[in-house]
């Protein structure tokens, strides 16, 4: 259906555009502000040009930071990707069962993000925690305070708990929309668990996948609640991500350039991969 | 078909297992609130031995505690209703009309979707300071539209758009001005669509910490904010704690039935 050329539509959008604009356009302009200049203290400002750029580029606690975050969303991603096709595909496809798993597997999702924090905090926890103490009684050395392996196992078991559910609910989204004609189909020509999978089930949730894929991507990308509570970003510095490491740049040590530096370096590194997302999910749409 | 039931029988055990580790933390969780904390430090019990409602009897008569939840109600109402009112004009712009720059304006948007939170917490705290919002719930509103406004329009355009445009025109031809076509006609339509999007904003409102306890510090402190600070204070009250988690997953849980079905859709952003 052709859509009509209309440039008074404008003035239905501009609501939209003052507000986001007001919390958007103009904190992103005072960041760059600070990118640029130097202070000390007094609000008295200097022009610094591109030394926070440089500076920030150089430093390997930014690399260090960059290379967590990848790792972390890798790792997330190999994991939960699978899991939560598998899951989805073993649903139950009709009766009572169909709400009661929707709605039980959704409420990871819908759990204040300091709260899943605090429950993996106290899940975890040696003394008072069930799976600590199991794990524990397992005569596995297990604390994740104080060893890093084992702080990343927690954020990592964490996440595929809070987030897994997203995966499968978007997958099963898409397998229910393929006609049992296609399983006729394909079970009249023999078709093995397997083929059914791979050329039915797998290119009807492409979409769907596609989503899911990016969307956890860039959600693990920008991860800072949940860490903060579980480990604050140790031991160490080995769970420091990068929102974590900004946030403790920017409020908690005041260094106001190098940290307006770093977020518009990972400002632009979200927007390269939102116009990947935005392309990825327009062209499906213009498929579907 | 033995073969069959024997694979029901492992989609059931596959199903089973997901859903006990989903909700083996949460039982912990409620598990720990109806414990005094002598319990829960001393010994390891898999139920309340010694059963207490204190944990909840100190969050609902403390004001420093109640207040918090209120607090978090008061800016996720406001945010919610902010971000409907403006994204269904928007919304129906984007679905029927053609118009100079729509295409990189819906971009845009999507990227606020998926601005880091980190990235704005200082510019923000600046921000509302200077106009003197800062530590009312209308800073942590507006903060939060930053992301809770695309996802509106996102999902309220595909709702929009699977209602006929024939609907429309035949409205104008019996001579509804645009107004009243909107709130008689176009609104009653999409209701479904409006009660998705306000439940997604409402939730990522709810769930979001970070700008929230930026943007706050006394009078306006969300129960996320209080939280965090009684892990900190002398002893670990880790009783109180627990009960306050379960309170904040209650809202959540009670709302998530209606829209069941329209889950995956609105996490797609209104893409399913």
């Amino acid at each position: 259906m052709e859509k009509t050329w209309n440039n008074k539509a404008w003035f239905m959008v501009l609501p939209v555009l003052v507000l986001v604009a007001f919390s958007a356009v103009i904190p992103l302009m005072t960041v760059v502000n600070y990118s640029v200049q130097d202070s000390f203290g007094n609000n008295q400002f200097f022009w610094a040009g591109t030394q926070w750029f440089e500076e920030t580029l150089a430093s390997s606690r930014f690399w260090d930071a960059l290379q967590r975050n990848l790792l972390f969303s890798f790792i997330i991603l190999v994991i939960e990707v699978p899991l939560g096709i598998f899951i989805a595909l073993n649903m139950p496809k009709k009766g009572l069962g169909v709400p009661v798993c929707l709605v039980l597997m959704a409420l990871p999702l819908l759990i204040p993000w300091n709260v899943v924090g605090t429950i993996w905090q106290i899940f975890g926890r040696v003394d008072i925690g069930l799976l600590g103490y199991s794990v524990d009684a397992l005569g596995i050395d297990y604390n994740y305070v104080k060893d890093p392996v084992d702080a990343w196992v927690t954020l990592v078991i964490m996440d595929v708990w809070h987030w897994t559910s997203l995966v499968v609910l978007l997958c099963y989204a898409g397998l229910v929309s393929i006609p049992q004609a296609y399983y006729q189909a394909a079970k009249i020509d023999g078709a093995s668990r397997w083929s059914v999978f791979r050329y039915i089930e797998l290119p009807k949730m492409k979409r769907v996948l596609l989503i899911a894929v990016l969307l956890r991507f860039m959600d693990s990308f920008m991860i800072y609640t949940e860490p903060f509570v579980v480990t604050g970003g140790g031991p160490g510095n080995s769970t420091t991500f990068l929102s974590i490491d900004l946030v403790k740049m920017a409020v908690g040590q005041f260094d106001i350039g190098p940290a307006a530096a770093m977020s518009i370096i990972y400002f632009l590194i979200i927007l390269l991969m939102s116009w990947v997302f935005y392309t990825v999910m327009t062209s499906s749409d213009a498929q579907a | 078909m033995e073969s069959t039931s024997k694979s029901k029988f492992v989609s059931f055990l596959v199903s089973l297992f997901y859903i006990l580790f989903l909700l083996a933390p949460i039982y912990w969780l409620v598990n720990m609130s109806f414990k005094t904390n002598g319990e829960i430090v001393s010994t390891m019990t898999l139920w309340p031995h010694q059963p207490t409602l204190a944990n909840y009897v100190r969050i609902f008569t403390d004001e420093s505690w109640y207040s918090g939840y209120i607090n978090s109600l008061k800016y996720v109402i406001i945010n919610t209703v902010i971000s409907i009112a403006v994204a269904l004009p928007a919304a129906y712009a984007f679905s029927r009309y053609r118009f100079l720059g729509d295409k990189h304006l819906f971009f845009w948007l999507l990227s606020n979707r998926m601005a880091p939170a980190a990235v704005y917490a200082l510019p923000f705290f600046n921000l509302y300071s200077a106009i003197g919002l800062f530590d009312t719930p209308w800073a942590v509103a507006l903060a939060h539209c930053i992301f809770n406004i695309p996802l509106a329009v996102w999902i309220l355009e595909g709702f929009v758009s699977s209602v006929p445009r024939e609907i429309d025109e035949t409205a104008f031809l019996d001579g509804y001005s645009f107004p009243r076509f909107f709130v008689k006609i176009l609104v009653p339509l999409i209701a479904s669509g409006i009660g998705v999007a306000a439940f997604f904003c409402f939730m990522f409102s709810w769930v979001e910490l970070l700008l929230a306890r930026t943007l706050t510090s006394v009078d306006a402190k969300p129960i996320s904010a209080v939280m965090t600070r009684t892990v900190s204070a002398a002893g670990m009250d880790w009783g109180l704690l627990a009960a306050a988690g379960v309170l904040t997953i209650i809202p959540g849980a009670l709302v998530i039935w209606f829209v069941r079905n329209y889950i995956a859709r609105g996490f797609a952003l209104g893409r399913v």
